[in-house]
């Protein structure tokens, strides 16, 4: 094993070692999306139709892509924590490359990222949801989600060095999930909403993001009211969703790494 | 072995320990080091001293590549810390004034993941962090979590974690402080069986007792500047021993309290108005009944009269004064 490989999994094992001694970090990828499928598929879905199937086949497209946008929060408070209490200093003395560091925590977030996907299907079967797809396309949805994973976590990581507190994160994700998440088809039929919300939710990339998913598995979608493009071919658009996210999110989190770690 | 290190640039010899040439570091308009020359030969302590914002984290940030200067040059264990910060970083150990250890890692972790990211084998990395944390008396503690130490216990924790890849250079930026007398001279002792076993070593210290115990050299750091550099028996020479420390009850007679010790001292003696007192380095034999005695044929109320070591404090007044002095001459 090279080094530079064996110093990320040193990274990675440090942030799996700290869910060891507090399990509660794990919460958001574990409990959290179990709770909301629940909440929804047996709390508020009684009052939500959608055509073509039953709302928690519908849900559980719509709970990944929260859940997994979620995970931005993971990596911004750890890195966060690292930057203030200057434990990076420490690592910075070491004769380790920089940015194995930065690979380190997103090895062990994507690995978190793939749990609370594997927890979220297992969940789906108990309650109802099934494939009516080939596996073919079941993987491309499972991959699909992983790579907005990947890309959720270096967001979560560039905000983490971008807050002066690991507590300001928690804040700005709650802030923008939540809207984001609701303000689309994640929950309801984006043709249940007024005229000018079914507009924003129709270019909600969370729309697109379920629709692909939903489509992919061979789920129920939502009806498309609007003649919204990355809704209309939604998993052309969600791949380059995704691929933009990347292409926006790792430079920044490594130019903001060394901006944060130069003096 | 350091023979094999040492290399010859075109600006002159570099050894295997410590050298800066004109080191400056500009944080916006302030300028927290300029100037910093240093000479630190291997198996040798350098102290050094200075208030809180004397310069003496920065300068420590530039030896260990965590920043980098403004002007001027450095090498550590024979490499220039610009442009060969991997092999700098491969020589040194470094505990810094905050203790950067992982408070949700048990002790005995947080040394072994440094000793792996050192390049430790797995076994090679438990028995070294086995071995320091006997050294620093956290045997009992290394399977507990770091956030659960005392304020002490963190800081040997880091000073081991400093140590796990035994580096030929080491960097401690005010070890002692936090720490009760006992790890103090505990730590004291380690440092100089480090030394003496060949690693060069860097300490800051606001203590003048500490620098002059351990420091084979010393730099004075005020407002970035290096005020004085020299070995501790040249500065305490330069500076005076003993000082006698006169109170008096009211601020109007200071002046008179001054005139009146003036003959015992090696100096100007200094007034303080906040305390209301004068202070003076005096020669080694002087008396302090004589002191006393001539106080009261001055007719000075005195509140109280002692004799004390020389502190961080003086050597400031006595090197501000004297540099005031030269400066009035030359004008």
């Amino acid at each position: 094993m090279s080094s530079y490989a064996s110093d990320t999994l040193v990274f990675a094992r440090r942030n799996v070692e700290h869910i060891r001694q507090i399990p509660e970090k794990l919460l958001d990828v574990t409990l959290q999306p179990i709770m909301f499928v629940l909440l929804f598929a047996f709390v508020f879905g009684g009052a939500i139709h959608v055509t073509g199937g039953s709302y928690r086949e519908y849900l559980i497209g719509g709970i990944l892509v929260q859940s997994v946008a979620f995970g931005m929060m993971g990596p911004g408070v750890s890195i966060a924590t690292d930057l203030t209490e200057g434990v990076i200093d420490r690592f910075r003395t070491l004769p380790v490359p920089r940015s194995a560091y930065l690979v380190g925590h997103f090895v062990s977030e994507l690995g978190a990222g793939v749990l609370a996907i594997a927890i979220l299907l297992a969940t789906g079967l108990v309650v109802g949801w099934r494939v009516h797809t080939d596996a073919l396309h079941a993987t491309e949805a499972i991959v699909l989600l992983v790579v907005f994973s990947a890309a959720m976590i270096w967001l979560g990581t560039w905000i983490g060095m971008l807050v002066r507190s690991s507590d300001a994160v928690q804040g700005i994700v709650f802030m923008v999930v939540f809207p984001l998440t609701f303000v689309s088809s994640a929950f309801v039929p984006i043709d249940s909403m007024p005229d000018v919300l079914q507009w924003v939710a129709s270019w909600n990339p969370v729309s697109a993001l379920a629709q692909a998913v939903r489509e992919l598995f061979g789920n129920p979608t939502t009806p498309v009211t609007k003649d919204a493009w990355p809704l209309e071919h939604a998993v052309v658009a969600s791949w380059l969703y995704c691929g933009a996210l990347l292409a926006l999110a790792v430079p920044a989190a490594l130019r903001r790494f060394r901006a944060r770690t130069a003096d | 072995m350091y023979e094999k290190m040492v290399r010859h640039t075109t600006n002159g010899s570099v050894h295997a320990g410590v050298r800066a040439e004109g080191l400056g570091k500009q944080f916006g308009e302030l300028w927290a080091v300029r100037e910093l020359d240093l000479d630190v030969h291997p198996g040798t302590i350098l102290g050094l001293l200075g208030h809180n914002g004397a310069g003496k984290t920065t300068a420590i940030r530039m030896l260990t590549t965590l920043s980098g200067p403004t002007t001027g040059r450095a090498s550590v264990a024979g490499h220039d810390v610009v442009a060969q910060p991997s092999e700098v970083r491969r020589a040194i150990g470094v505990a810094a004034q905050q203790a950067t250890v992982d408070g949700l890692l048990e002790g005995r972790l947080n040394l072994e993941l440094i000793g792996r990211l050192h390049g430790l084998s797995k076994r090679d990395a438990r028995r070294r962090a086995a071995e320091l944390l006997e050294q620093f008396g956290l045997a009992d503690a290394g399977d507990r979590l770091v956030k659960n130490y005392s304020g002490g216990m963190r800081r040997r924790l880091d000073l081991a974690a400093s140590l796990v890849a035994s580096p030929a250079v080491l960097f401690l930026d005010e070890p002692t402080t936090g720490l009760d007398p006992l790890a103090r001279d505990a730590l004291w002792q380690t440092l100089r069986d480090l030394v003496r076993d060949g690693t060069t070593l860097i300490l800051t210290t606001q203590y003048l007792e500490e620098a002059d115990r351990l420091a084979d050299d010393i730099v004075v750091l005020d407002h970035g500047r290096t005020v004085a550099q020299g070995t501790p028996a040249a500065l305490k020479a330069r500076i005076g021993g003993d000082r006698v420390e006169v109170t008096v009850p009211l601020p109007d007679e200071l002046p008179a309290a001054a005139s009146a010790v003036e003959r015992f001292g090696s100096a100007e003696p200094a007034h303080d108005v906040e305390r209301l007192t004068v202070t003076v380095p005096v020669e080694p034999g002087t008396r302090l009944v004589d002191v006393v005695r001539a106080l009261d044929e001055a007719g000075v109320d005195v509140t109280d009269v002692h004799r004390r070591e020389a502190t961080l404090d003086d050597v400031f007044i006595s090197l501000t004064t004297t540099r005031e002095h030269r400066e009035r001459r030359a004008a």
